[in-house]
């Protein structure tokens, strides 16, 4: 290992996504022969990242802002390997837990016990670990009544703290979070805080993305502003947000 | 290569708990909300095996003994094979909201979907037992090599099951066309009539181009026969299995990263 991989905790190099944007609207034969010839049938490229590099030292915390369609969310997934780069690389070292959207891996007709630990293997976990910390994440996710009815009764603020339950059991070395709280009451969103604010404290580095200029000010040491994919500012937080509210406004 | 490799098979190590997960999950999930709930997975070969009994025995009136065991033996390895390469089939585009969302090895689901219907296949032995004792079936020394027949079907279906997966992702219709394509398949296997009784032409053609006619012949050599199969029947089997799951790893692979621009 050398230097650069000891300090940080995530490098992006010169990062572009590809996407597609395979339009369903073909209104007359013609036009499905020149697209079919054209390749752009099933594929159309949209850049949706065009050129980032980013550094994240171990322990700091990232906030990442931007209007609606900016990329935000697909730089979070190409640093949890989702995404693979169409251009330049992208390295990690430790553990991720991924906050992209809670209990992607539930399945609606399971239980929420069974789910546990289907959800807890999606992230890793063996059978004999979420048998050890299943308690804990009931009674983080306050759930203890609802245990063994299927999930697809479950309201989306009860799927939801149950998926943060399962994936903040372990402290992470990398946390990525995408407004995935925002459906969560009060009193949960504050739980929440807490429990990242305790991980960060033992050093987990965080990655946040939200609309809230105000919680990516009071979480993060750093911001990143992105506008269509190009990467506008980065630097430090109070500096980014403010130029990007005054950009907003002004 | 080796490095690769080597990573590849520890991740998998990682991943393990979840294919154990999903696989319990297809399981459970089968017959969850029914009534007589795993006792389906015997009772519904028999059932099927009975019908085709009474027709194919009262219509077409082949000259074969013990047909009822000669039926279910093909009837359960191709119904396998068909269920086994349809769900994996769906498997990356039915786990699309997962793949979107989350970081997992993708081969992990159209894998998990194989060996979910190799358990289903495994119950449906209890329907063939229970023909087996009712045709008086004399249990053999050579029937310790069934094990070794499933493992060949299995890993033939678990390569068909990668190159449907990842062709199914960036053609959607091919559901189609291997819906008409199962048709076709099950009328040239052998699952309900004697090859024998086939012209020539396409008996040779079946026993060259059909690998489910090696494993139906192999497992109904030991049954009603009792003696060991062809070894040419079993290479056959074998090289075909291995090939099939070759082909299917490396054209998964090669594919995996585009699959969430399409999913």
């Amino acid at each position: 290992m050398n230097q650069q991989e000891k300090e940080f905790a995530v490098v992006v190099e010169h990062a572009t996504v590809r996407f597609n944007m395979a339009s369903e609207r073909i209104t007359d034969l013609k036009e499905y022969f020149v697209k079919f010839i054209k390749r752009e049938l099933m594929f159309k490229e949209f850049l949706a990242l065009k050129d980032i590099s980013l550094k994240v030292k171990k322990g700091e915390a990232w906030g990442i802002i931007g209007t609606n369609g900016s990329g935000k969310s697909t730089l979070l997934k190409l640093i949890c390997g989702i995404l693979k780069p169409y251009k330049g690389s992208v390295e990690m070292t430790g553990t991720v837990a991924p906050l992209i959207e809670l209990g992607a891996g539930f399945d609606g007709d399971l239980t929420a016990r069974e789910n546990i630990f289907l959800n807890g293997a999606v992230l890793g976990y063996n059978k004999k670990f979420m048998t050890e910390y299943f308690d804990e994440i009931v009674e983080f996710a306050e759930l203890q009544n609802f245990l063994d009815i299927p999930i697809k009764n479950y309201s989306s603020g009860m799927a939801a703290r149950l998926g943060f339950a399962i994936a903040t059991i372990v402290r992470p070395d990398i946390l990525i979070c995408d407004e995935v709280l925002a459906v969560g009451d009060y009193a949960f969103q504050n739980k929440c805080e807490k429990r990242m604010e305790d991980m960060r404290k033992q050093g987990t580095t965080l990655l946040y993305v939200s609309h809230s200029i105000e919680s990516v000010k009071s979480v993060c040491d750093h911001a990143l502003w992105l506008d269509h994919g190009n990467q506008k500012m980065k630097g430090d937080a109070e500096t980014v947000c403010d130029a990007y509210i005054s950009a907003l406004c002004g | 290569m080796i490095e690769t490799t080597t990573k590849r098979i520890q991740a998998f190590m990682y991943y393990r708990p979840l294919f154990y997960q999903l696989v319990l999950k297809d399981v459970r999930l089968k017959y969850r909300r029914s009534f007589l709930g795993y006792i389906w997975s015997i009772l519904n070969p028999l059932m099927i095996m009975c019908i085709m009994v009474i027709v194919f025995s009262q219509m077409f009136r082949w000259d074969l003994e013990n047909y009822p065991v000669y039926l279910i033996v093909g009837q359960t390895i191709f119904n396998f094979v068909s269920e086994a390469s349809q769900q994996a089939m769906w498997s990356i585009t039915g786990n699309a909201a997962l793949l979107k969302k989350t970081y997992v090895p993708k081969y992990i689901f159209p894998m998990s979907k194989v060996t979910s219907s190799l358990v289903n296949l495994v119950f449906s032995l209890g329907a063939m037992v229970i023909v087996f004792v009712i045709c008086h079936i004399r249990l053999n020394i050579y029937m310790l090599f069934i094990p070794v027949i499933l493992f060949q079907v299995y890993v033939f279906a678990l390569g068909l099951g990668f190159i449907l997966a990842q062709g199914a992702v960036f053609f959607r219709d091919i559901q189609y066309i291997y819906g008409a394509f199962l048709t076709a398949w099950t009328y040239l296997t052998p699952i309900f009539y004697p090859i024998q009784s086939l012209p020539f032409q396409l008996m040779w053609g079946i026993k060259h181009f059909n690998p489910l006619y090696s494993y139906i012949t192999q497992f109904r050599t030991i049954v009603l026969e009792g003696i060991f199969p062809d070894p040419r029947l079993i290479l056959y089997g074998c090289v075909v299995a291995t090939a099939s799951l070759v082909v299917g790893c490396v054209v998964f692979l090669k594919n995996q990263d585009k699959f969430i621009l399409y999913i």
